[in-house]
């Protein structure tokens, strides 16, 4: 075990993981409008909308990650047209591609998060709001929204943690991540093991703040049932 | 479209054999996720920290640590440390693994920790009359847990074995660094050498929904199955 | 709890069984088969190129079977070490760091490396001498490197991870530049044509083979680069015969293997068998 390159590794490993905490944020960030939005769509009484709503969530959720990063990344760039629109500026960048990817990724994911919190709350709450006289949009934004996204606090934040994990995929389209640093290390100096286990408790520290975090919100927010 | 033919000039054989290859991946990860979980689930439950721990370590870690690191991990370290254990029971050969019991045992271990933590909240969800009511009974252990627990047990965590289903079979996309064609690396072939990425990896997703498709109505029925006689 | 250990073992057995003992006659040789033309797959998905053929040439002479196989890259020298082949022969330099942890035949052949750009690139044209050594760099080679190092400041230059080419763009020689790793060089010529990358930095071959393949408008810049960073040739790469012990049998069959493999070189040079194999995929003699 050769502890001196643990040692040595952690310099250049730590601020590939705010690259990691970067894309984590900015994905979560644009994911969680994505999927606000697409919740509300598929709880529309519009059949065409609702399909619509729910085949972006299937098409996300039934695929790798790897596999929409690598559409995104690699067939966009193919299509000649893409290249002369002002878009190239945005997919010429990995950074972005791989946003993109991991927001509309986590965004199906926290949709059907959301639509599940939605479609649980208790019918007598909104029947309560709505013999208060208060307006059915305002018991959507005051009453509905907030309900549901304590609600979620749990299995959203499970999708932070799988989200954490989904930044990794990163390294595969040149970005220097956590991830891709210690690939790197790993090929100079031939020593997968103990740069693995420096990398790995990185991302299990990041983990454990994140789940303690998630459980701070819990007790924060929980109503006094 | 005539990129799909199969036969020589089209890559359709090989996508074919790569999703049967994923299918195989997938299914053998599952059933190694099952012993992990038969192993790590009573270690989870028990009464004795030590127990306590391992299993804990081993979900908690599998879990928050990025696939990809755990495969490559697993790929690097594995094969050193079979051979270590393999050197206790007297054998100093070296031993080579083929790709496909590698790849299956990284995805395995990765869905075991999963459907440990399915199976471990199964078990404590059901209630404890009936462990109470198994031990009454004056059965064997053994006995007790096959034909009492366990049905029970399989009952509520289908569902949610269905997920690691849907974990597992994608995660297969990650193995290629193990050299297995599986559609991922079919794909990734295909579309270099036909400067395609867009359509081979878009035929990808394909693949990858239909699979998830068929596995849902699949799992519908196995759910009716088990449910029979609640 | 009888039956439990039973299964436990027998499951292990299972696996031993399942994995196999390496036959000690047969080498096994592995390659990348992504790196034309020193090797690559033709559309049947056999693996062919110019490492290819040299390497049944070399098993003749060495009169032993071989078999060829696959391998990632990134994985080529830690899957040499755990013994899931015992050659690589996949375009790999002769480097001190390489030296470190697995050992080299002799030379087979010279990898020349080169920048490459698309067609209409303002770095056409550089003004600099047709090759420099930067084993001991003169003066012309000094100035050919702060040449390049004015035409790619800012500019995104593209390479394979963990190859001497991304050793030689870090090492400061060509000062500060946006370096993107991939994992294949195909993924290299994906991004070069797409516009992604200014420029990139491969064995020069490797570029001719892309354009003439692709019809792609990519043209070579500057100087070809050989010597420092850039190793000393490729050579077929072998475990040490200090990693398992030089008493040991197996630490005794890695160095009859290394003997063997220089033995094979030698005789194939004299027959002159390198260089047809080389100006066959390289269009010219590349042979050491």
């Amino acid at each position: 075990m050769d502890l001196e390159l643990i040692l040595n590794s952690l310099p250049k490993l730590l601020p590939a993981a705010l690259v990691t905490l970067k894309l984590l944020i900015s994905s979560l960030i644009i994911g969680l409008i994505i999927g606000l939005g697409f919740a509300i769509l598929r709880l529309n009484k519009n059949i065409f909308i609702n399909k619509f709503a729910y085949g972006y969530s299937y098409f996300f959720r039934g695929t790798p990650l790897l596999v929409q990063i690598f559409i995104i990344y690699y067939g966009l760039a193919q299509i000649e047209y893409l290249r002369s629109t002002f878009l190239w500026a945005i997919i010429k960048e990995p950074y972005w591609c791989a946003i993109i990817a991991f927001s509309l990724n986590t965004g199906a994911y926290t949709s059907e998060i959301l639509r599940s919190a939605f479609q649980t709350i208790k019918a007598g709450i909104i029947e309560a709001g709505k013999s208060l006289g208060i307006s059915n949009k305002i018991i959507f934004y005051k009453i509905q929204i907030p309900i549901a996204i304590r609600q979620s606090l749990p299995a959203y934040g499970n999708e932070i943690i799988l989200m954490l994990k989904g930044t990794s995929l990163a390294s595969t389209v040149t970005l220097m991540d956590l991830t891709g640093v210690a690939k790197y290390i790993i090929s100079t100096t031939f020593k997968p093991i103990e740069v693995f286990i420096v990398a790995g408790s990185i991302y299990l520290f990041m983990t454990f703040c994140i789940h303690n975090l998630i459980k701070f919100l819990e007790k924060k927010y929980s109503f006094s049932n | 479209m005539d990129l799909l033919a199969f036969g020589k000039t089209g890559w359709g054989d090989e996508l074919f054999y790569a999703t049967l290859m994923t299918i195989a991946v997938s299914i053998t990860a599952m059933l190694i996720g099952f012993l992990f979980a038969l192993i790590f689930t009573p270690l989870k439950l028990s009464k004795y920290k030590t127990f306590n721990f391992i299993g804990n370590f081993y979900t908690t870690v599998i879990r928050g640590v990025p696939e990809l690191l755990v495969i490559y991990l697993f790929f690097f370290g594995g094969s050193s440390a079979i051979m270590f254990v393999a050197s206790m029971f007297g054998y100093y050969e070296y031993i080579e693994i083929n790709a496909f019991i590698t790849g299956s045992l990284a995805i395995g271990i990765i869905s075991g920790a999963y459907s440990t933590e399915v199976f471990r909240g199964a078990v404590q969800s059901i209630d404890k009359g009936q462990f109470e009511a198994a031990k009454v009974l004056g059965l064997s252990k053994f006995t007790q847990f096959y034909k009492i627990i366990l049905p029970q047990v399989l009952r509520i965590a289908i569902p949610n074995l269905s997920n690691v289903w849907q974990i597992t079979l994608k995660d297969t996309s990650l193995i290629s660094v193990t050299g297995l064609v599986e559609i991922m690396r079919q794909s990734y072939i295909a579309a270099g050498s036909t400067r395609d990425p867009l359509f081979f990896y878009s035929f990808a997703a394909v693949l990858y929904l239909i699979l998830t498709f068929l596995s849902m109505k699949l799992i519908n029925r196995l759910e009716i199955k088990y449910s029979r006689g609640f | 709890m009888n039956k439990f250990k039973r299964t436990i073992f027998s499951v292990l057995a299972s696996l031993l069984i399942i994995g196999n003992v390496n036959a000690t006659d047969k080498i096994k040789i592995a390659t990348e088969g992504a790196y034309p033309p020193w090797n690559s797959k033709n559309e049947a998905g056999k693996l062919i190129g110019f490492e290819v053929e040299l390497a049944w040439s070399l098993c003749r002479y060495i009169g032993r079977q071989c078999e060829i196989v696959e391998q990632d890259w990134d994985g080529m020298i830690p899957a040499l070490q755990l013994r899931k082949y015992d050659a690589i022969m996949a375009g790999m330099s002769i480097t001190d760091e390489r030296k470190k942890v697995i050992t080299f035949s002799q030379g087979y052949a010279d990898e020349v490396a080169s920048l490459a750009v698309m067609k209409g690139s303002d770095l056409e044209g550089m003004e600099t001498p047709a090759g420099i050594n930067l084993t001991k760099p003169d003066s012309a080679a000094k100035k050919a490197l702060k040449t390049i190092e004015a035409g790619l400041a800012g500019k995104t230059v593209c390479t394979q991870t963990g190859t001497i080419h991304q050793n030689f763009l870090e090492s400061g020689d060509v000062g500060k530049i946006n370096l993107r790793t991939y994992k294949t060089q195909d993924e290299v010529n994906l991004d070069l044509e797409a516009g992604r990358c200014d420029v990139a930095l491969a064995a020069a071959v490797a570029f001719v083979d892309y354009a003439e393949k692709s019809g792609k408008p990519v043209v070579l810049v500057g100087p070809t680069f050989s010597g420092g960073a850039f190793g000393n040739g490729v050579g077929v790469g072998l475990r040490q015969a200090a990693q398992m012990g030089e008493n040991t049998t197996l630490g005794k069959r890695d160095a009859e293997l290394l003997r063997a493999f220089n033995k094979a070189i030698d005789q194939a040079r004299k027959d002159g068998v390198i260089s047809r194999l080389a100006i066959k995929w390289f269009g010219f003699d590349a042979s050491m």
